[in-house]
């Protein structure tokens, strides 16, 4: 980080704006200084992304970089605060950089409409101080950590998961362990659901994403007792914070000793396909037939033989359903595969496809005829049924 | 036989429906051993040892680990939501 001969000045306004960091004796005008001379980089600007950029934005960090691709969904109002409802349909980096601008006209925002990947990572990351991971998925969570070992970038992480949330500061700068110390197989794709499969407390991602915004400002200030080596982990219906320490794996893939993995790989092959995102699933190299939502309308419209059935949850089925599926949880169908007639085709969906393929692999490894609907019960409601509500 | 305190997040605690549990192990058994005990108990749970970040007494450990009557064991199951 810039060194304290470099910083730039505060101009009234700014004084003013940062006075009650100012009058802190762990800040002062020279850490709010090192504030503006500090960039960061926020990768995803989703529930995460939304709390990070707007109290770092609001703090003063100097340049913020904001890396995402996707459109704003009436889905993300429930916990990406930095939206408006007058946001969706359009690009997320306008609508965020125009509102972080808006909450701070001292400081520069950066846009980076691109999907991170191998091909792209370390040029973005190369070019800022602190990177903050706030992504939805595996491959690019993978995929920032390694970059950020290869380019010596403190990692600021966080991920949520329904009430439940986990954040730590990897920083391979002082060798402290990485995100594949801490896993170092991702898990079989479509086993971890989304906050899209599996939902998520809107308020989460506002305390994590606050958990990695106060990390990032302490490690500019060089101030306090940061994150390295403990992952701390959030639940928000026992609100209880647990703490476990990691340590650096001397055999680590990439920080490690002799690490094997010394560029940027293919993270989506290294993750495998994802579920949800594919009209096939491959898992132990077989392929799970499917069909798509305009095939089994028209398998319904010509009353074809077959038994239609929705592996949701109860209150899932509740929000929205085809009328002839047969409501059996994914949990319940390992327990139900004897009841289920081998003379019978199954025709199985749940919300976007991943884990009716799952009841769709059990089915078939029973014997019994089963195809997966792709896209789920979303695609239907886009597709075939634009009255049906989505969720 | 040792006693342990398993505590499980995430995805592993929604394969078994709860928080929380007491096994009953060898002497001398190791976290594999207390992995393979609860795949048994519970074959809904889906991610394997490996997949799985684990801490015994708060502290990240391998599946070789050797556990001591009392140790607390978490499953910390990886989670990719943001």
């Amino acid at each position: 980080m810039t060194t304290t001969a470099k910083l730039p000045d505060l101009s009234k306004e700014e004084i003013q704006r940062y006075s009650r960091h100012l009058i802190l004796p762990e800040v002062t005008l020279t850490g709010q200084k090192k504030l503006k001379a500090a960039s960061l980089l926020m990768i995803g600007t989703g529930g995460l992304g939304a709390p990070v950029s707007m109290y770092l934005a609001a703090a003063g960090i100097g340049r913020i970089g904001l890396v995402d691709f996707d459109r704003v969904e009436f889905t993300n109002l429930q916990r990406q605060i930095i939206f408006s409802t007058q946001d969706v349909g359009q690009d997320k980096l306008t609508a965020a950089k125009a509102r972080l601008e808006g909450a701070n006209p001292h400081i520069k925002i950066e846009t980076h409409q691109v999907h991170l990947s191998s091909e792209n990572a370390l040029d973005i990351i190369g070019d800022y101080d602190i990177v903050i991971d706030g992504t939805d998925n595996f491959p690019t969570r993978y995929c920032v950590n390694d970059a950020c070992v290869i380019l010596r970038k403190p990692n600021v992480y966080g991920s949520i998961f329904r009430f439940e949330g986990q954040a730590t500061l990897f920083d391979p700068r002082v060798k402290g362990p990485c995100y594949r110390c801490l896993y170092p197989d991702p898990p079989p794709p479509g086993m971890v659901p989304s906050c899209a499969e599996g939902g998520v407390l809107g308020i989460l991602p506002g305390i994590i994403g606050t958990i990695q915004a106060a990390e990032a400002i302490k490690l500019i200030l060089g101030q306090g007792k940061n994150l390295v080596g403990r992952l701390l982990r959030f639940d928000a219906l026992a609100m209880s914070f647990k703490e476990f320490r990691l340590r650096r794996d001397p055999n680590c893939p990439v920080c490690g000793d002799n690490p094997s993995i010394t560029e940027l790989i293919d993270y989506e092959q290294f993750c495998g396909i994802r579920g949800e995102e594919s009209t096939t699933i491959i898992r132990d190299g077989q392929d799970i037939p499917a069909i798509n939502v305009q095939e089994l309308k028209a398998a319904i419209d010509a009353e074809e033989d077959f038994e239609l059935i929705d592996v949701r949850e109860p209150h899932e089925h509740q929000i929205c359903n085809i009328r002839s599926a047969s409501l059996i949880p994914l949990g319940q169908i390992a327990g139900q595969l004897a009841q289920f007639d081998p003379n019978k085709r199954y025709v199985v969906h749940c919300k976007l496809g991943g884990r009716s393929a799952q009841a769709v692999e059990l089915m078939r490894q029973a014997g019994l005829d089963a195809i997966n609907v792709s896209g789920g019960i979303t695609a239907w409601a886009k597709e075939v049924d634009q009255a049906m509500p989505t969720y | 036989m040792i006693s342990i305190h398993v505590l499980l997040f995430a995805q592993v605690a929604v394969d078994i429906g709860q928080a929380e549990l007491q096994i009953e192990l060898p002497d001398n058994a190791t976290v594999d051993d207390a992995l393979a005990a609860l795949s048994e108990r519970y074959p809904s749970i889906a991610l394997q040892g490996h997949q799985l970040a684990i801490a015994v007494n708060a502290d990240y450990a391998d599946i070789g680990h050797k556990l001591s009557p009392g140790d607390e064991l978490a499953l910390i199951p990886p989670v990719s939501g943001g």
